[in-house]
């Protein structure tokens, strides 16, 4: 495992992206500069197209910045290439969506067990232990062998997180993870996810709409047209 | 890892009846085709009885004499086999028949055409024949040119209907003789022992044949184990050199090579010359191109079908890149699921297959032949389905791996 640099899970300097098609450029983040430290629960804001999908597709390494440099759970990511990024992103990043992305023809323990799958050294019978744990964890243990089409948005969105932390990672992030679920669901999501970062010290960034949401997180970041603003 | 492959790509195709049944009609077409052409090419090529000894047999099947303006291609008459081509160093037997001919036979007023063929006792020897009854001709028979005959089932059929026939006469192109065995029918796709009849050599209605070096007969060596076929050929080409010819102002040079009977074949196909290095390798090299060739289209076919089908699955592609899946996992992954289409339509292929060949040995379209799918043609069958698999799935497979996750992730990708 891979120690942070003074305690830091995330650093980004100066961060730009950019999106060029033949005619129009797009400016999804300009200067952005922050860093988070290792355990921490923070919150990404801003309105719809402001850059926080793609502040957190960059601080997941699903998207490289066009300038500035990136740095997460101690290593500097800018010039690594594909296959280091996934190994990086397998062992060390979970991820949990807005709208889930199950996949439909596999029962919820195939699902959770996707991220383990590509790392290495796990056998067939570890894969299936830890995932059945990450299920217990989020209390669906009863609907192991269910398929997506038969739980509820709330029921896939525990499967969506249980599938995240299967393999430990040390940082989550969630884009919008309530944002499809009523406020009683969206609830038991924020618990399951502030006992990951009181428990494991996980370091959670999650992006909402929603300040009530935002002021359970120890920091809120704050977007306007790509720019961090304070 | 595989097993989950296994589990996911079972259930997509359970999924998406329509598209895994028009895949599976595609690739059953295709190696239905191809599993049918192979299985004649097996009947004919591998080693089968009597050809029992095939990877020690060479064949002279073909002659030629040349001189300055004059050129006689032919096979090769009886003169030249038993001068010059008998006691070669490195062959063990040495077998002369008359090439196989038409002979027509009258039972009550019905013609019945045959095919006869003039053998030695050393056919026998050579070509491990499966006898019904009796047994086959022997030297003894031979030397005192005794009127007697081996038949094959068939042609008993038609003189004898389902009684026995040894020791029973047929009369066979103006001649009759007594039988003394009855052999399997041998497919018409084995031209080296093929015939309906066989009847010794010395039976031949003139001496005539004793004295021409060209026309009408085959050679047949069986190589001593560890015997050079090269060198082999290098002493029957040096006897030739110094052959006594017809008319040496007219012919200067006799030539007959001891081949396979595949070499024999790519002769025949690509017509090159006969002091050329052997186009066995070529013909091979043809067969597959054009089985590669004519796998091509359905290939393509699929790989449009397997693109669509990607396309619909962008989300999961992006949730396994996220999760850290490199490429060549998802590669990997991809080649199994249209592996296991392409295996479920070579299984569906190899039943249509047998039936369709079923449907050739029952039509009598090659005589004598009994195609089937043996374990040669299904191996071969099981290749081409794996190349044919990977040929499909190899494009997709590369173009879903290199999918940007975020793309993916948003079903944005086209």
């Amino acid at each position: 495992m891979n120690t942070t640099v003074n305690g830091t899970m995330i650093q980004l300097d100066a961060v730009e992206k950019v999106y060029r098609t033949d005619r129009i450029e797009t400016v999804a983040l300009s200067g952005v500069s922050l860093d988070i430290r290792d355990g921490e629960f923070v919150s990404v804001m801003g309105p719809s197209g402001c850059g926080k999908s793609t502040l957190l597709n960059v601080m997941g390494l699903l998207d490289v910045a066009t300038k500035g440099s990136v740095s997460v759970a101690g290593q500097r990511v800018d010039a690594m290439r594909d296959a280091q990024l996934s190994a990086l992103r397998n062992r060390d990043i979970g991820f949990v969506f807005q709208v889930f992305h199950l996949i439909a023809d596999l029962t919820v323990v195939d699902n959770v067990e996707i991220p383990l799958l590509y790392r290495k050294g796990i056998g067939a019978r570890e894969r299936r232990e830890r995932a059945t744990a990450a299920i217990d964890r989020v209390g669906l243990s009863a609907r192991a062998r269910h398929f997506p089409s038969q739980l509820s948005g709330g029921q896939q969105q525990r499967v969506a997180i249980a599938r995240a932390i299967a393999g430990a990672p040390r940082l989550l992030l969630a884009d919008e993870p309530t944002g499809n679920l009523d406020s009683q669901m969206g609830d038991e999501i924020m618990a399951i996810l502030h006992d990951l970062n009181t428990r494991d010290r996980t370091t959670i960034v999650m992006v909402t709409h929603d300040p009530r949401l935002a002021d359970q997180t120890s920091r809120t970041f704050r977007l306007f047209d790509g720019r961090l603003v304070h | 890892m595989i097993l989950h492959y296994l589990k996911i790509a079972l259930k997509v195709l359970a999924r998406r009846k329509f598209f895994t049944a028009v895949s599976l009609f595609g690739i059953a077409f295709t190696l239905v085709v191809l599993t049918v052409a192979t299985a004649i090419i097996d009947h004919a090529f591998a080693p089968m009885a009597p050809e029992v000894h095939q990877d020690r047999t060479l064949i002279v099947a073909r002659a030629m004499m040349r001189g300055g303006h004059a050129m006689w291609r032919s096979d090769p008459g009886y003169l030249l086999l038993d001068r010059y081509a008998r006691n070669l160093p490195g062959v063990e037997r040495f077998s002369i028949s008359s090439s196989p001919r038409t002979a027509y036979s009258y039972i009550q007023g019905n013609r019945i055409q045959s095919v006869l063929r003039r053998a030695d006792a050393d056919f026998w020897r050579i070509l491990q024949f499966d006898f019904r009854e009796g047994a086959p001709f022997t030297s003894d028979d031979v030397t005192q040119a005794r009127f007697v005959a081996v038949v094959n089932e068939s042609t008993r059929a038609k003189f004898f209907g389902s009684s026995r026939a040894v020791g029973r006469e047929i009369e066979v192109d103006g001649q009759r003789f007594r039988v003394v065995g009855v052999v399997v029918d041998v497919s018409r796709l084995r031209p080296v022992p093929f015939a309906d009849v066989w009847v010794p050599l010395t039976t031949a209605k003139s001496d005539s044949y004793k004295s021409q070096l060209l026309g009408g007969f085959m050679g047949m060596a069986l190589m001593a184990d560890g015997a050079s076929p090269v060198a082999i050929n290098q002493e029957l080409a040096s006897r030739l050199r110094r052959a006594e010819l017809p008319d040496p102002k007219l012919w200067k040079q006799l030539y007959a090579p001891l081949e396979t009977t595949l070499e024999l074949y790519s002769r025949q196909v690509f017509g090159v010359d006969e002091d050329a290095e052997s186009p066995a390798g070529r013909l091979w090299a043809l067969m597959l191109g054009a089985a590669l060739l004519f796998m091509l289209l359905p290939a393509v076919n699929l790989v449009n079908l397997n693109v669509s089908r990607i396309l619909e699955r962008t989300s999961e592609i992006g949730v396994r890149k996220s999760f850290g899946a490199p490429v060549r996992a998802l590669v990997a992954q991809f080649l199994v699921e249209n592996l296991v289409l392409t295996l479920a339509g070579a299984a569906l292929a190899f039943v249509l297959a047998q039936i369709v060949l079923s449907g050739i040995t029952a039509s009598g379209l090659l005589p004598y032949a009994q195609l089937h799918v043996n374990y040669r043609v299904f191996l071969a069958g099981l290749a081409l389905a794996g190349v044919f698999g990977f040929l499909s799935g190899v494009y997709p497979a590369w173009r879903m791996s290199r999918l940007n996750p975020v793309q993916a992730l948003k079903g944005a990708v086209r």
